[in-house]
């Protein structure tokens, strides 16, 4: 996985709550085998106005003008600001690859749903949680102000404004330091074989019927 | 010991290391894949030379892609016209084939939606941990097995580790009491109960269903509701261990042999809540107040009572809920204050792995008996959820009713609940439909999507428009009693 290095990231508002994984991604573009590539089909239903196929060239396809990601305005957005439960519906990771295809490093949100959360941080993606009325106000401002960046600084917790504000999330501190160092987390849990071997053992002794082949 | 729920009992069993700073090493007993959220795992492991932990814990068939037509099904994977979508099944069969895991393809009679499937192999047991990289896995809980969906590389995870880094949920009660009347189900709960507290109301929880409703439904009826947990934001549903879900798993295929049978069944008795035990948030309905549900929106939480009417957005809660309210009724086509069972149809769908297992297609079966599909529906189909699920209604002459009613019966597979495969909505094509949501674009680009009881979509079919089935005039027998 990749590292999660701060960054001075543009920010794109997406006024909407309850944006879905389908909505993200929608379902024709699952069919590929691939993990990278689904840039171009990100909020494919609001940022198109034609229906999309798995591998076509999408630069020749109507733009939706009204679709905030197609305001040049906020072209290369590294940071989505976004409604309550983002991410919720499927557990697709084709959502959190797309966002990472397109170009997003951090989704700000007052809440996200819980695969969703998982699957993002697995790809490097850092999802910030925060209060209804500290993400009314950066909507506010984002939309009030043309350029408008956020300094995201996942070692010391903080976003701070164009203005000098101070911002400060929580992250629990394993998946902040899975994303600080860009861990594979296979290989940290592999270290622990030998723990994972003894609670198999002892987990077949008591319940040999969940074993198959006992 | 303190009292514990089943949640924090099912915890315990599995967790291999907790770490200090809040997460968790938790062991996975059974792990299901299908062709989708699989490919990319699979690569992974490749990529790093690893091999799965343990084969036996890997169920593995294709159900998102496959056609369901019989002309197209008979021709095994090479009758998925569309290249993309036979690559990936076939892709599946290569890597079960080369990393040696259990599967059910395409044309296997065992084969079916994996969330079906597991259940009717006797694949999930109460006390499993149950995963697999699809958010509907929330089903399996309907066995007391904790079970949730992961995302991809959650699934390289499991496949290289048998554990999946976790933390531990938070427990909700939904409790429902009291007597269903007749002609509403399992569906009708669920989706009165995502009404209730919302698409986001069980975020970070894992939800135990209780109460003598829940206790009294069949174990088909118990993973309907399990498995739109995670439409009410939680990852995980349960339901405790009774006689109901030791009586479905006797003599399954993939259950405990006789010799294991009784130790089995002793363990499982446990498999429930202590009294006393602790929920962080507990939630009440009384099931004689449960009428037949109509979704008239864009998310499963946009909820009404079929006797009801489209909602007016002017009074939600907050200007974000009346906006998307607005959005909703402007995608769908419909204004407030519209009567529910006005709304015409053009599709009706009965599939899913919400609703297609044997008791969901009786029970439209009995409402299609001896009718005809309305003038106004193109198309009504009936997608059986497995093989066996298929076998079995066609045993029972299920699939004469629905074919002299004028529906397609279908072969087995997701179906037009995603429209991965060639089954789909049309843009502006309503459709009432037994699956498990309702997003835009969901059953295809522009398509509305009305989620109900098969009951209910059977009658829509009938009708053409919605109805309500407590109503309508058709033999009911005793769902209960046939399911048991």
């Amino acid at each position: 996985m990749k590292k999660f290095e701060r960054l001075q990231g543009l920010v794109a508002p997406l006024d909407r709550a309850n944006v879905d994984t389908d909505l993200i991604i929608p379902k024709q573009f699952l069919k590929s085998i691939k993990r990278t590539g689904f840039g171009p089909n990100l909020f494919d239903e609001l940022r198109y106005l034609d229906e999309g196929y798995p591998g076509q060239d999408a630069s020749s396809r109507p733009l939706n003008p009204d679709f905030v990601l197609n305001q040049s305005r906020y072209r290369g957005a590294q940071v989505l600001l976004a409604r309550r439960n983002f991410g919720c519906g499927s557990s697709r990771e084709h959502a959190p690859w797309a966002l990472d295809d397109f170009g997003f490093r951090a989704v700000i949100a007052p809440s996200f749903a819980d695969i969703f959360y998982n699957n993002s941080f697995k790809n490097g993606i850092l999802l910030i949680t925060l209060d209804e009325e500290t993400v009314e106000r950066l909507f506010q401002e984002t939309e009030a102000s043309e350029g408008y960046r956020l300094d995201v600084d996942l070692e010391r917790q903080q976003l701070t404004t164009p203005g000098g504000e101070t911002i400060t999330f929580e992250v629990d501190p394993f998946r902040k330091h899975c994303l600080l160092e860009g861990l594979d987390d296979i290989g940290l849990t592999l270290e622990q074989s030998g723990a994972i071997h003894d609670f198999e053992r002892r987990h077949r002794a008591a319940r040999p019927w969940l074993f198959r082949d006992a | 010991m303190a009292s514990q729920t089943l949640y924090d009992k099912l915890w315990a069993q599995h967790l291999v290391t907790q770490r200090d700073d809040g997460s968790a090493l938790i062991y996975i007993d059974r792990h299901l894949l299908h062709e989708v959220t699989s490919p990319q795992a699979f690569e992974g492991l490749r990529l790093a030379g690893r091999k799965p932990w343990r084969r036996d814990a890997n169920l593995a068939t294709p159900d998102h892609n496959v056609p369901t037509t019989l002309k197209e099904r008979s021709a095994g994977n090479a009758g998925i016209l569309d290249d993309v979508s036979r690559i990936q099944v076939e892709t599946l069969d290569a890597n079960c084939e080369s990393f040696d895991i259990e599967e059910f393809r395409i044309n296997d009679e065992r084969q079916g939606i994996v969330h079906v499937v597991g259940p009717e192999q006797g694949a999930t047991l109460p006390g499993m941990t149950v995963v697999c990289g699809d958010s509907h896995t929330a089903t399996h809980g309907a066995f007391a097995a904790l079970s949730h969906g992961i995302g991809t590389s959650e699934v390289e995870h499991v496949l290289a580790t048998q554990c999946l880094i976790a933390q531990k949920m938070k427990n909700m009660q939904v409790r429902v009491e009291g007597k269903l009347g007749l002609g509403v189900t399992a569906k009708d709960i669920v989706l009165a109960i995502i009404g209730r507290i919302g698409t986001a109301g069980g975020t970070g929880y894992a939800i135990e269903f209780a109460g003598s409703a829940i206790r009294e439904l069949s174990m088909e009826g118990r993973m309907t509701i399990c498995n739109m947990a995670i439409e009410a934001g939680a990852r995980v549903g349960l339901v405790a261990v009774d006689d109901h879900t030791i009586d479905y798993l006797k003599g399954r295929p993939y259950a405990p042999s006789t010799e294991q049978w009784s130790a089995a069944v002793e363990a499982w008795r446990d498999l429930v809540s202590d009294d006393g035990a602790h929920f962080d948030k507990i939630v009440e309905l009384d099931a004689a107040e449960i009428e037949p549900q109509v979704t008239w929106g864009t998310s499963p939480e946009m909820v009404v009572n079929v006797s009801a009417e489209v909602p007016d957005p002017a009074g939600a809660a907050d200007e974000t809920v009346t906006q998307g309210m607005t959005r909703a009724l402007e995608y769908m086509g419909l204004s407030a204050g519209q009567k529910i069972t006005d709304i015409q149809l053009d599709k009706v769908f009965i599939g899913s792995c919400t609703n297609s297992r044997i008791e969901d297609l009786r029970e439209a079966a009995k409402v299609a008996k001896g009718r005809k599909v309305a003038d106004n529906i193109q198309l009504a189909m009936v997608v059986p959820g497995s093989g066996l699920v298929k076998r079995l209604a066609e045993a029972e002459g299920l699939d004469k009713i629905f074919v002299e009613a004028g529906f397609e019966w279908r072969e087995p597979g997701c179906s037009m609940c995603l429209a991965m495969n060639a089954d789909k909505l049309g843009a502006g094509e309503r459709c009432a439909s037994t699956s498990n949501r309702n997003f835009e674009g969901r059953q295809g680009y522009g398509g509305r999507t009305h989620l109900v009881s098969p009951a209910m979509a059977a009658a829509a079919a009938i009708e053409g428009h919605f109805v309500d089935v407590r109503e309508y005039d058709y033999d009911r027998g005793n769902a209960r009693e046939m399911s048991a």
